[in-house]
């Protein structure tokens, strides 16, 4: 990483203390928190753009599959539910997998004119086949207690393994959308990520006998204490008295500082793992792929499988962050999931940090959010120093501090183009 | 009588309602696969373009509006596109000269440009969102249709009501007259051909003496106004809401690689394909299978409207494993 790179580390954690003392801790330690998720999700992104120049602007998809294993995992079942429509489902999803199995069959298999159509028939046949067991499944799903309920629940497991399925969710997902569009033109691969994380949302909005769709699902269980409990703990009591703080903020900055540590090891696990593959061979061969596609493909590698796996590598990355965000959370909300939130400012992350470089997208991630979460406050009062001159009903002025807070859409795409042109080695340059 | 029921309905909710929302396409896809054949990368600012111009043309119209002026029956935006159009004009030339010239005298790689493009996206969104804010505006006056349903009943007797509305009349004329302007200019006039000549072979266009910044220049303007006006037709047959510019993105992008990215008649014809397959998947068929003689419980829905956008993607993953360079050839490596 270099002098640099740690001078940059210990400057951004000196301004994470200033909010600390400044603001309040329990806000600087909720900035950390999420910046460390942004960190997790800077590096999925910087294995698929930083070492094999793919570029996926679906991130937001990814992020929200993981997010949904944090329901399929952590919530009970809804018994009654599970027993009114759990077997349509199934079948459902049978059919849907043979139907499928038949059309790679035909499309393998057959040849000519009839081709197109017979495959095209099998799928609408198909469809309504599968709507024919899941309609009626869903509806009695959807019935059961809709106001509490109405939905499956999820498997009764802890919490924590949720970050793993949720980044098997996102693999599955980005094998697919690779397997279709990687080894065309790199834009391709661009335009399908963006269409397959808009149907990831719509589904997660409108499938409410999986995600309750929209009404959200609140109260997920957690893996660290509550503040509550925290707040009667006498050792935590004696601390308060130490530091002058309320017991209210100290309760709230152990729990959160649970977290930081839970998010901080998976951290260093990610980073671990893609440093030692950055410096492998692999890495090596990667990175000859990205400079020189046509060059690697000549010594014999192919490049397309090796995207493919790079692909489902970044995407798994960003899938656990996903998971990791619902924990933090404690409820999945779909609405939530908005493109320039959780797609571009990534990006915004990676180009700033240093595409290529692992610390480097670590520290984009924690300089982006940090500024992302700070710009509002600044904004406003930029603009209310600015407008202090005008009186206090101006029409103008009013306007202005409403619209501060859609200073930070431009202040990051502002961001983004001066350091792709002026320092396109970011940060931390790769070395 | 029954199969003229059944055409009147899907008049009605399909074919209406298909050739509007196709030409809205297709002029937006058109701007997609100018850029794209002129400076060679997909632009993502592309949805806020058009929102801008809209913006701009909404801002007029009001201004009009204020001042009494009216265009009658038609709605007074019309009026206030040119003033939009220059807007986009003046934005994408401003873009073009601090942003993407620098790339394009690097001889960036595509994906540089694309980021780039992102970044813009960014700034043209915040500053949207920051002129007009991030609500829903309603800018559209005159009369609201040129044949009502109940009219229509009465004229033909027929059960269902066809009903036309004055936005989606001006959205095929405008786009009729835009599209033959088009292929005029690409096709008679020295610049259009200039253009093509860049777009087909760059090298051989900059040795036969063609100014690479005025062909990108003229791209860049006829983007905005293709842009603006695509925008503007859209937000006065829906309504113009900043976020929605973002959600069209996806079925333009669509409708462009459906037709070949970087040829202009397929553009238009993928426009089309990408409309109409997400309005008949999302349509329920029950009463048009009734008036066939085909009674059922069944909505005869393929899909939800919610997933209108798995259409579109759907199409574009279909076209990406059978015919990567879309119906009209155009580039896909």
């Amino acid at each position: 990483m270099g002098w640099r790179g740690a001078g940059l580390f210990v400057l951004m954690f000196g301004l994470l203390a200033v909010v600390g003392m400044v603001q309040s801790w329990p806000l600087a330690f909720t900035i950390l928190n999420l910046c460390l998720i942004s960190a997790i999700l800077s590096l999925g992104v910087n294995i698929q753009w930083g070492y094999a120049g793919l570029l996926n602007v679906g991130v937001m998809g990814f992020v929200a599959l993981g997010g949904m294993a944090g329901i399929v995992v952590s919530l009970p079942p809804v018994t009654e539910a599970v027993q009114a429509g759990g077997g349509g489902i199934l079948l459902a999803l049978l059919i849907a997998l043979g139907v499928a199995g038949v059309v790679w069959l035909l499309a393998r298999h057959m040849r000519g004119k009839l081709r197109i159509l017979t495959i095209t028939l099998v799928l609408i046949a198909g469809a309504f086949l599968a709507r024919s067991a899941f309609d009626p499944a869903v509806e009695a799903i959807e019935a059961v207690d809709s106001a509490r309920t109405g939905f499956l629940g999820g498997l009764g497991l802890p919490i924590l393994f949720s970050w793993i399925v949720g980044g098997i969710f996102a693999a599955g997902a980005a094998w697919l959308i690779g397997k279709v569009s990687l080894g065309l033109r790199s834009d391709y691969l661009a335009i399908a990520t963006l269409g397959i994380s808009e149907i990831i949302i719509a589904m997660l909005k409108n499938e409410d006998w999986l995600t309750r769709g929209v009404k959200n699902v609140t109260g997920l269980p957690r893996p660290v204490p509550y503040e509550v409990d925290l707040q009667t703990s006498p050792r935590l009591i004696e601390l308060a008295d130490r530091w002058n703080m309320s017991i209210v903020d100290v309760a709230s900055v152990a729990v959160k500082l649970c977290y930081a540590g839970l998010f901080l090891a998976v951290l260093l696990i990610v980073l671990w793992f893609s440093e030692r593959a950055l410096k492998s061979p692999w890495g090596r061969m990667m990175r000859a792929i990205r400079d020189n596609e046509v060059a690697a493909e000549a010594m014999g590698k192919d490049v397309t499988a090796r995207h493919l796996q790079v692909f489902v590598l970044g995407s798994a990355v960003l899938g656990i962050a996903g998971a990791m965000l619902t924990t933090l959370d404690g409820q999945f909300t779909p609405a939530s999931y908005q493109p320039l939130r959780f797609t571009f400012l990534i990006w915004v992350m990676v180009i700033v940090g240093g595409s290529g470089n692992n610390w480097g997208a670590v520290l984009g991630g924690f300089v982006v959010w940090f500024f992302w979460v700070e710009a509002e406050p600044i904004g406003l009062w930029v603009m209310d120093t600015l407008t202090s001159g005008l009186a206090e009903d101006s029409a103008l002025r009013e306007h202005l501090l409403k619209s501060a807070a859609h200073m930070r859409l431009m202040t990051m795409g502002a961001i983004l183009l001066l350091v792709l042109r002026f320092a396109p080695k970011g940060l931390i340059p790769e070395r | 009588m029954e199969a003229l029921n059944a055409l009147a309905l899907l008049g009605n909710y399909l074919i209406v309602p298909g050739v509007t929302y196709g030409c809205q396409l297709a002029l937006g896809a058109l701007g997609i696969t100018l850029i794209y054949g002129i400076l060679r990368f997909s632009n993502f600012a592309h949805g806020e373009t058009m929102a801008f111009g809209t913006m701009v043309v909404i801002l007029a119209t009001w201004g009009l509006q204020s001042l009494g002026v009216s265009l009658g029956p038609l709605p007074t935006a019309l009026l206030a596109l040119p003033v939009g159009i220059l807007a986009a004009i003046g934005l994408l030339l401003l873009t073009d000269r601090y942003v993407y010239r620098f790339y394009r005298r690097q001889r960036s790689t595509p994906v540089i440009y694309l980021i780039a493009s992102i970044g813009v996206m960014f700034i043209y969104n915040g500053l949207i969102r920051f002129i007009i804010g991030p609500n829903d505006q309603q800018f559209s006056d005159g009369s609201r249709f040129i044949i009502k349903a109940r009219e229509f009943k009465q004229m033909t007797g027929l059960n269902e009501g066809l009903a036309i509305k004055t936005t989606q009349g001006i959205t095929v004329i405008v786009t009729i007259i835009l599209v033959i302007a088009l292929f005029w200019f690409l096709n008679r006039t020295r610049a259009g051909k200039s253009m093509r000549a860049y777009s087909d072979n760059e090298d051989l266009a900059l040795l036969s003496g063609i100014d690479p910044d005025r062909v990108v220049m003229i791209a860049w303007i006829i983007t905005a106004a293709l842009a603006t006006i695509a925008g503007t037709l859209y937000g006065l047959d829906k309504s113009f809401k900043p976020f929605t510019y973002l959600q069209i993105l996806l079925p333009i992008f669509a409708a462009a690689i459906v037709g070949g990215l970087g040829s202009p008649v397929g553009a238009i014809a993928g426009g089309f394909v990408i409309a109409f397959s997400e309005i008949a998947v999302t349509f329920a068929w029950r009463k048009v299978f009734g008036y066939m003689g085909y009674e059922t419980d069944s909505l005869m829905q393929l899909l939800s409207t919610d997933y209108k956008f798995a259409v579109s993607f759907a199409i574009l993953v279909i076209v990406l494993l059978v015919r990567p360079t879309g119906l009209f050839a155009g580039k896909s490596f």
